[in-house]
């Protein structure tokens, strides 16, 4: 571009020349038809224009750097699985880290694209359009990326080729998707507030930089590469995220109470459905970087604390549920851990008992907590293990109405009993894993009655594979789950003594030898 | 005073530009982690382009940071010649 | 103890996912854009209605009358996951911005004779805000349509048309005519002659039925729009004031090329599947046609005067050949 003109127009006027100046008030058509979404949650919008643009791309740049990066991370892919990159990652046990992710991870990304492409049909102002537009772009790329970095692995190993579809379908996913599926049935705005802001801002920081980090760590560079990558874009997601916050408040009161709410709600749903990214940190990466409680420590407290204390001039108050959640960071991994253990037959990533060395770490990590709670547990399983008898449990679990997850978490201030609390609907009760999901059901129990809990649904027959008469007479509900799972065999059962365990070890035998 | 932080993939053009950082922001504090690098200054961070153009010798659009972003902290603003990011209060 | 992974040749397990095995009948390798494509949409087991939509499951067939065994069958000929995709554009843009930059340098916009500039202002200006619009109904199919195939390709192509809002508004900057911007929108909004355009796009903005929005905005309206402006017009501006249009002007006609045979493929599966399909598209090219001739011909008569009409008419012969060549007739 000319110098001169470029100079005279400056970066943010000449973003609205191209962008929010392309726009214009329907007059054919009344803009509540061509927007019809953005009044119906309550939220008020009196000028779209007093939206302000934090990043400033235009297409051409976004192409231009965009193109950069893929240059390099696919050519960064292509090598790593040209020289069995998988086998240079320390110990496979790690490999059961890309099961969990590539089951919860992609397809939620992929949600995430659907999501903000509604959005960005339905946000009237032409700044918040283009930034939610190429949000949902972004998410593609995230998704797919992820999928081609992790393509590899199952070409070698057990749990990853089923993906696409047990994300609807295994009952331990069914967190993830109830969090997409409930931010995206709820209007424009709080999607936003779930996704953009919750999510993004608050949350992703500590699925992304500690995690990814501890990828590389672990010798991942592909899982390393693609996760760092998506970094790149989710700088940008997490100003829309803000900025959205910030409009919402700025232009009316009364959407206060609204946006508060909605960040005490998702914040809540964001932190259940992070337990399980935790675990990871703690339990599953052979190589550990720092504790899930350090991170949540920079990335929730520090962080979020100060975006709380900077919003605070609008209002808004730290999330209703900053306390426990501080108090739960020295317990739910744990908790998520020891409950993924019980069940090796059902699940389509393995798990092990920590080694003592490990135990160790988690002592030193979690001194007010491990060695009172849970190093006792990790004990006896080791002890049944050697004797032979693995504990697998095989009932049904319980699961809460909101957030899905089986129930079974600590009450608060007392780590020893499981919290349960119950609610009545029409006269049918309904089961909840901490005061803070119960009232979310209570805000809005139409929505919330509708949960899909897989525990309920197989005694109804719902979760049968394809071909299963339930009218025949000799029907049992719940007894082809693994068929209506496709889970792999070889994925049964722990870590010890699995097809992944002896190959790794055979191939990089292969590796050191003549 | 809440930190605002920005974190960058470690390659030898973020090295330059983390510099930068420093050099503008007294008070900044540098963290090596694995892969990655973060740079937290108490209250508001400033990355200006001309700081970034001496120490890469060569001129810089501040858009380019995108290539090399993890995560940031902090309201962002902005302009052909800074990259901002504070917090109030 | 040392490694080289690079020498050692270890036999897979499997070729590819499960749902990628299925679809091909064997498990061979698979491509990327399958992999980041087929099967990836949840379409079981939702946990909620939408509060927008209570009728309807999130992802939901029966948002258009068009009715597919398999949804995927609509796949993107180019193959473009996002990777490809931004590659595709990240070349495109690396000549469109040296194009303008060599303008911009020898001033050659600046030099442009301004009885063209006075024609490019009347007709390529207002044409922004047409891509704006395709940009929010494209992103309508890509909201609300069936299966990723559609939905991404639509996502992509909705960012393309931001892109060619920019380069036009880039256009009018690099030929120094920023005041002719807004003079463009003042048409765009109150000029007789904009006006039947700008009603056809608002009536696309509460279209229903992704499918024949999709079929009006890209296969219909683009379809007469681009060969008119970009092939028709540019080659009078060529002809009359010299190629710097043209020159600015690359990126769009690239674009149009390669999404029409996007368009084309899409129709050509959907109309394959059924009688039924065939006739509903049909009915929604006809009914485009008539609307799209309508609102084209008085932004026809500035660029040609009274040449108009037989250029309209040839362009809707090429649209008729487009139809029947994906199977729906003419």
């Amino acid at each position: 571009m000319d110098m001169k003109v470029a100079k005279k127009l400056g970066l943010k006027e000449r973003y609205t020349m191209m962008t929010r100046d392309l726009a214009w008030d329907t007059t054919y058509q009344p803009m509540d038809k061509v927007f019809p979404q953005v009044t119906y949650e309550g939220i008020k919008i009196h000028d779209w224009d007093k939206w302000e643009d934090p990043f400033r791309l235009t297409m051409d740049a976004y192409w231009k750097y965009q193109a950069e990066k893929e240059r390099k991370l696919y050519a960064i892919l292509d090598a790593f699985n040209q020289n069995n990159g998988h086998l240079s990652v320390t110990d496979a046990r790690y490999i059961n880290v890309l099961k969990l992710f590539l089951g919860s991870t992609p397809p939620l990304e992929l949600m995430a694209g659907r999501g903000f492409s509604m959005v960005g049909r339905q946000m009237v102002g032409a700044g918040p359009r283009v930034a939610c537009m190429m949000q949902a772009v972004d998410e593609y790329r995230h998704c797919q990326t992820q999928i081609h970095s992790i393509s590899n692995y199952n070409k070698f190993y057990s749990g990853l080729s089923e993906f696409a579809h047990q994300q609807s379908r295994m009952w331990y996913l069914a967190d993830g998707k109830s969090f997409f599926d409930d931010a995206i049935t709820a209007g424009p705005f709080e999607f936003m507030v779930a996704i953009g802001f919750a999510f993004e801002y608050v949350l992703t920081n500590i699925l992304f930089v500690p995690f990814i980090s501890g990828a590389a760590y672990n010798g991942d560079m592909a899982a390393m590469t693609v996760g760092f990558s998506a970094q790149s874009d989710e700088a940008r997601h997490m100003t829309l995220g803000l900025e959205c916050i910030k409009f919402m408040l700025e232009q009316d009161p009364d959407n206060l109470p609204i946006v508060q709410r909605w960040i005490d709600k998702w914040t809540w749903r964001g932190t259940r459905k992070l337990a399980s990214v935790g675990m990871m940190m703690d339990y599953m990466l052979p190589k550990r970087i720092m504790s899930f409680k350090e991170a949540w420590e920079i990335y929730f407290e520090e962080n979020g604390g100060a975006l709380f204390k900077d919003l605070a001039r609008y209002g808004v108050t730290v999330p209703k549920c900053f306390p426990q959640t501080i108090e739960e960071k020295e317990h739910i991994t744990h908790q998520s851990w020891i409950g993924f253990y019980m069940k090796p037959d059902a699940m389509s990533f393995h798990t092990w008992s920590p080694s003592p060395e490990e135990l160790d770490w988690l002592s030193e990590k979690y001194p007010n907590t491990f060695d009172k709670y849970y190093r006792p547990v990790y004990e006896h399983w080791a002890k049944m293990e050697k004797a032979g008898k693995r504990f697998n449990n095989k009932t049904q679990p319980m699961n809460c109405q909101v957030c899905v997850t089986t129930v079974k978490y600590n009450e608060p201030g007392d780590p020893m009993t499981t919290c349960f609390r119950e609610s009545i609907y029409k006269g049918e009760k309904y089961h909840f894993c901490s005061d803070h999901c119960k009232e979310i059901f209570e805000h809005e129990p139409e929505k919330y009655i509708q949960t899909f809990i897989t525990s309920h649904q197989v005694l109804q027959g719902k979760c049968e594979p394809e071909g299963v008469d339930t009218d025949a007479p000799d029907f049992k509900p719940g007894s082809h789950m693994m068929e209506y799972w496709r889970l792999d065999p070889d994925v049964q059962g722990d870590f010890n003594g699995s097809l992944d365990q002896k190959n790794f070890a055979a191939w990089r035998e292969l590796a050191t030898k003549n | 005073m809440s930190n605002a932080f920005i974190a960058f993939q470690k390659n030898d053009e973020t090295r330059c530009i983390v510099e930068a950082i420093v050099e503008d922001n007294p008070g900044a504090i540098v963290v090596d982690q694995p892969a990655m690098v973060k740079v937290d200054v108490p209250g508001k961070l400033v990355i200006r382009r001309s700081t970034v153009e001496e120490k890469m010798g060569r001129e810089f659009d501040l858009q380019e940071l995108q290539l090399h972003l993890i995560t940031i902290s902090g309201h962002l603003d902005e302009t052909d010649d800074e990259f901002t990011l504070s917090w109030q209060g | 103890m040392t490694m080289d992974l690079r020498t050692i040749t270890i036999q897979p397990l499997r070729q590819t996912f499960g749902h990628l095995a299925r679809r091909m009948g064997a498990d061979k390798p698979a491509s990327r854009y399958m992999e980041g494509t087929m099967d990836l949409q949840p379409v079981e087991n939702f946990h909620y209605r939408p509060t927008w939509d209570a009728e309807h499951d999130i992802f939901d067939p029966r948002l258009t009358r068009i009715v597919m065994k398999d949804w995927y069958a609509l796949k993107d000929p180019r193959q473009f996951y996002y990777g490809a995709w931004v590659l595709a554009r990240g070349r495109m843009q690396e000549t469109a911005g040296a194009d303008f930059d060599l303008a911009d340098e020898q001033g050659l916009a600046a030099g442009y004779s301004a009885e063209g500039k006075q024609l490019v202002n009347k007709v390529l200006l207002p044409l922004r805000h047409v891509a704006w619009a395709s940009n929010i109904n494209n992103s309508f199919v890509s909201a609300y349509g069936y299966g990723i195939a559609i939905a991404q390709a639509a996502a992509y192509a909705s960012m393309d048309q931001l892109g060619i809002a920019q380069y036009i508004t880039r256009l009018a900057i690099s030929f120094e005519e920023i005041d002719a911007l807004n003079e463009a929108k003042t048409a765009w909004l109150n000029a007789p002659e904009w006006q039947g355009l700008r009603r056809w796009v608002e009536d696309q903005m509460v279209m229903q039925d992704w499918f024949e929005l999709f079929v009006a905005q890209n296969f219909v309206l683009e379809g007469l729009l681009y060969p008119l402006v970009y092939e028709k017009f540019n080659a009078k501006l060529n002809a009359a004031y010299g190629p710097v249009v043209t020159m600015l002007t690359r990126f769009q006609r690239e674009w149009y090329a390669e999404n029409a045979k996007w368009v084309d493929t899409v129709l050509k599966a959907a109309a394959a599947e059924s009688p039924e399909n065939k006739a509903v598209l049909a009915e929604w090219v006809h009914n485009a046609k008539q609307r799209s001739i309508e609102a084209l011909t008085p932004v026809a008569e500035i660029a040609f005067g009274a040449d108009a009409n037989s250029i309209m008419e040839l362009l809707v012969g090429q649209i008729n050949a487009r139809a029947i060549k994906a199977g729906i007739g003419a």
